[in-house]
């Protein structure tokens, strides 16, 4: 039986490796494996609660927005303060997350999955004006091509006129996932590892100045998502056709929700939010969310088996590599016992299962022109379209929601830090389900969780021995050649892994960090 | 003929964050820095990225370890992260041999040997900076005191920020490109250019003006000096103030939250609790903090 390891796989945030038996040009078993743990809940043990919304941040610079609201959320319940946020910081927090997810979806889609469809090689063949493809094609001639050569080769199938032009739209998109950092700044004042957003609101303040600053950066993006996501999207979708029924995966999707609509209810499993929270399976049928359901188990990952199990609330981890049968540092998060997939196309899925009209016009819209049924969704080009959908759903909200603001009115609300306490946030981060827990006592953070989404879709097998999302949706899948696994990578890409995210979470209770050495 | 500037961007213990930052550089765009020729006919040719480049797996692996052997002494290392080393490296590894993963700390050391120069990008890179925070649980060092401990002797720039802004790592490359490797006095005592670390925030800080009269914000969106809100500004090397983040659209204090101090050797540790006032400045005078520890920054 022949075996393909991938290690590092690259184009992801972090450290990944895949490994994959392959019998008869069939993938028969795969393991993924998180290869970075920085332990980042021991170094927040014993700080000032607020603290956690800066360190958080830097589980991942790609999506530390996500983290750094998710963080947020969690201290306003812990303090008390969850349904008491005034209106221009709950909003101002949307849009900061909002203009952040938007360019993040970007980015993934042109920066680190479009390399495994575009040709960029064709742009030597280019005749035309445009001064950006000139300087590739003259990037290609002078001959040093890396970072862009080599490559798995073998299977680019769109036209090279077709591909020039998505070369150009990678150009064009790095400027464009710019502009939505900027956009991110004006209210939250740098990024990666922004500032604005705090426990009790957000530290700026709106002004019909940063107001109209933002609507117009958010212009660019929309119009970029609208008239060239989309449809490169959507042309991809038709020179890979296969990649409809290919990397299916486990069928179950899990969302947490985003972007808070009102600030009434201090649950957020139940709060007004623009993407809707709950599950659905492979009939898309949508159950509310529980998340009492929600288990981390550590059979096959370099923990302690004793803490298997546990609710991330309660949970108690001890890292132990090597273990006998382990083979990650990511944990397998389960809900109610079962594997599921997090990310855009589970919140765009059960946003659309839920019935709301503009997601309904935009999945039904969508698949009638790739002539498809649901079920494709749950694939390859599924996760794309998903992820360019979310972006416009979002990105078509934002005016919206920045016109709302009132300059002069509060955006922040002072409160008492607790000396104990405990709290929770969930959100829907640019790859999916995103939930912090805390505990205070004697006023520091006694325990702090993150279980990101990419644990969820990166998880080992779990104490069942179920493999997690991204490894079901490996497992079946044929490889055309194995020295090119264009199949393995492009099924990975698709969930947008972010390892960083993964593998550093884990409760210090009880654990004696005097064993580590430093040599 | 357009000499090719060949450069391996390695991650460590990261989040990616810098290399994100790196993204986000406005002029010249990370077009120009990858594709054009970034100073007339020098072109940086980045033989690895794991962020951006095509290649998986044992290809990409490949390229990196070929540019070690094939272009020694040529080649600029960026180390991206802290280098985990408790344990034998087991918290981080990056690829295999012979069936094995290879640590970060044994990657870190080999590509280093054979550099032309090293530049520890972001301050977990430069001084540990998150990773390394207390308890620091996986051992993790700085590429400086890596090195130290490995007995590497590399010509080192540290570009610490958590992230760092892109100018200052464009800049800086720019500068071994146009002028060779920084020149004695280029640099301060913490290895940073003083290009761009060379005043503290305080001293070009917008805001002042109401700390000079006493005047401070008691909580988020009050108008004020931010200093009993927390910020480190005073003690904090970097021109954020004059360039502005993100294509100059804004910065921290911008915004009105407190500058957490993160291109100094303190943070986290010591630049935080970062919502409370630091304790130990004689105020006002600016500075004084680094003259009693015997650093010169000016």
């Amino acid at each position: 039986m022949a075996k393909i390891v991938i290690d590092p796989v690259t184009r992801i945030e972090g450290h990944l490796k895949i490994e994959c038996t392959v019998e008869n040009g069939v993938v028969k078993d795969a393991w993924a494996t998180g290869n970075l743990f920085r332990g980042l809940e021991l170094i927040l043990k014993g700080r000032d609660p607020r603290d956690a919304q800066i360190i958080a941040q830097r589980i991942c610079g790609v999506c530390p927005q996500s983290h750094g609201i998710a963080a947020t959320l969690n201290l306003d319940s812990a303090f008390g303060i969850a349904d008491k946020i005034p209106d221009n910081g709950r909003i101002i927090r949307n849009l900061i997350h909002g203009a952040h997810v938007v360019q993040d979806n970007i980015l993934h889609f042109y920066h680190l999955a479009a390399l495994d469809y575009v040709n960029v090689a064709d742009v030597a063949k280019y005749s035309g004006n445009d001064s950006q493809l000139n300087s590739v094609k003259d990037f290609i001639q002078r001959g040093a091509l890396e970072p862009f050569l080599p490559r798995y080769e073998g299977d680019y199938r769109l036209p090279p006129e077709v591909n020039q032009q998505c070369v150009a739209h990678y150009v064009k998109a790095l400027e464009i996932r710019r502009v939505g950092h900027e956009a991110v700044s004006i209210f939250s004042g740098k990024i990666p590892h922004s500032v604005g957003v705090v426990p009790g609101g957000v530290t700026s303040t709106p002004t019909v100045d940063n107001i109209m600053a933002y609507i117009w950066k958010i212009k660019i993006l929309q119009d970029f998502v609208n008239s060239v996501y989309i449809p490169d999207v959507l042309a991809v979708a038709k020179a890979y056709g296969d990649y409809a029924s290919i990397g299916v995966g486990c069928k179950n999707l899990l969302s947490y929700g985003g972007y808070d609509q009102d600030g009434k209810s201090p649950d957020y499993a139940i709060r007004e939010r623009l993407f809707k929270q709950g599950t659905v399976g492979a009939d898309l049928k949508p159950a509310p969310l529980d998340m009492s359901k929600i288990t981390e188990q550590v059979r096959h990952s370099w923990y302690e088996d004793a803490s298997s199990n546990l609710h991330p609330s309660h949970g108690d981890t001890r890292p132990q590599y090597g273990k006998s049968g382990a083979y990650s540092w990511a944990k397998a998060p389960r809900y109610d016992g079962k594997v599921y997939e997090v990310g855009p196309l589970a919140r765009v899925a059960v946003t659309y299962a839920k019935g709301d009209p503009k997601m309904k016009e935009l999945v039904d819209g969508s698949l009638k022109e790739l002539k498809a049924p649901p079920a494709v969704l749950f694939s390859v080009l599924g996760r794309h379209l998903a992820r360019a959908l979310s972006a416009k759903f979002t990105v078509d909200s934002l005016e919206a929601w920045a016109l709302s603001l009132k300059p002069g009115e509060p955006a922040y609300v002072e409160y008492q830090l607790p000396e104990e306490a405990a709290g929770m946030g969930i959100i829907e981060g640019s790859r999916g389900a995103l939930g912090h827990w805390i505990e205070i006592k004697n006023g520091k953070i006694h325990s702090y969780q993150a279980v990101v989404p990419t644990t969820w879709n990166v998880s080992p097998m779990d104490d069942k021995g179920q493999h997690g999302p991204i490894e079901k949706a490996l497992i079946g899948t044929k490889v055309k050649d194995e020295k090119n696994p264009f199949e393995v990578v492009r099924i990975v890409r698709s969930f947008d892994p972010c390892i960083a995210c993964a593998v550093h979470f884990v409760t210090p209770k009880g654990r004696d960090i005097g064993q580590y050495r430093v040599v | 003929m357009v000499k090719e500037l060949p450069v391996i961007y390695f991650q460590a213990s990261a989040c990616t964050g810098c290399a994100v930052s790196m993204l986000n550089t406005a002029s010249p765009t990370i077009k120009n820095v990858l594709i054009d020729q970034i100073a007339p006919v020098v072109h940086i040719n980045l033989k690895f990225h794991p962020v951006v480049m095509a290649a998986a797996g044992e290809l990409a692996i490949g390229v990196m370890e070929d540019t070690a052997k094939r272009q020694k002494g040529e080649y600029v290392l960026v180390v991206d992260g802290a280098v985990p080393t408790a344990d034998g490296g087991v918290y981080g590894a990056v690829g295999e041999r012979s069936g094995k993963p290879v640590t970060m700390k044994q990657r870190v050391e080999e590509l280093a040997k054979d550099a032309l120069a090293v530049i520890a990008m972001g301050t977990c890179a430069s001084f540990g900076g998150i990773p390394a925070a207390t308890p620091n649980p996986t051992g993790c060092l700085s590429v400086q005191q890596f090195f130290t401990a490995k007995g590497i002797n590399k010509p080192l720039i540290n570009i610490p920020g958590c992230p760092p802004h892109p100018d200052w790592f464009v800049g800086t490359v720019a500068g071994i490109i146009l002028n060779g490797l920084p020149k004695r006095g280029e640099l301060d005592d913490f290895l940073r250019p003083r290009a761009y670390y060379g005043k503290l925030i305080h001293e070009n800080c917008p805001r002042r003006a109401y700390f000079d009269e006493g005047k401070f914000a008691k909580k988020f969106g009050e108008d004020g000096c931010l200093y009993e809100l927390g910020c480190k500004g005073p003690i904090t090397h970097a021109d954020c103030p004059l360039r502005k983040w993100n294509s100059g659209t804004n910065w921290v204090i911008g915004c009105g939250a407190p500058c957490n101090g993160c291109t100094q050797p303190e943070f986290p540790d010591e630049t935080a609790p970062f919502y409370e006032k630091l304790v130990d400045v004689d105020l006002p005078v600016v500075g004084a903090y680094w003259a009693n520890k015997g650093v010169n920054h000016g």
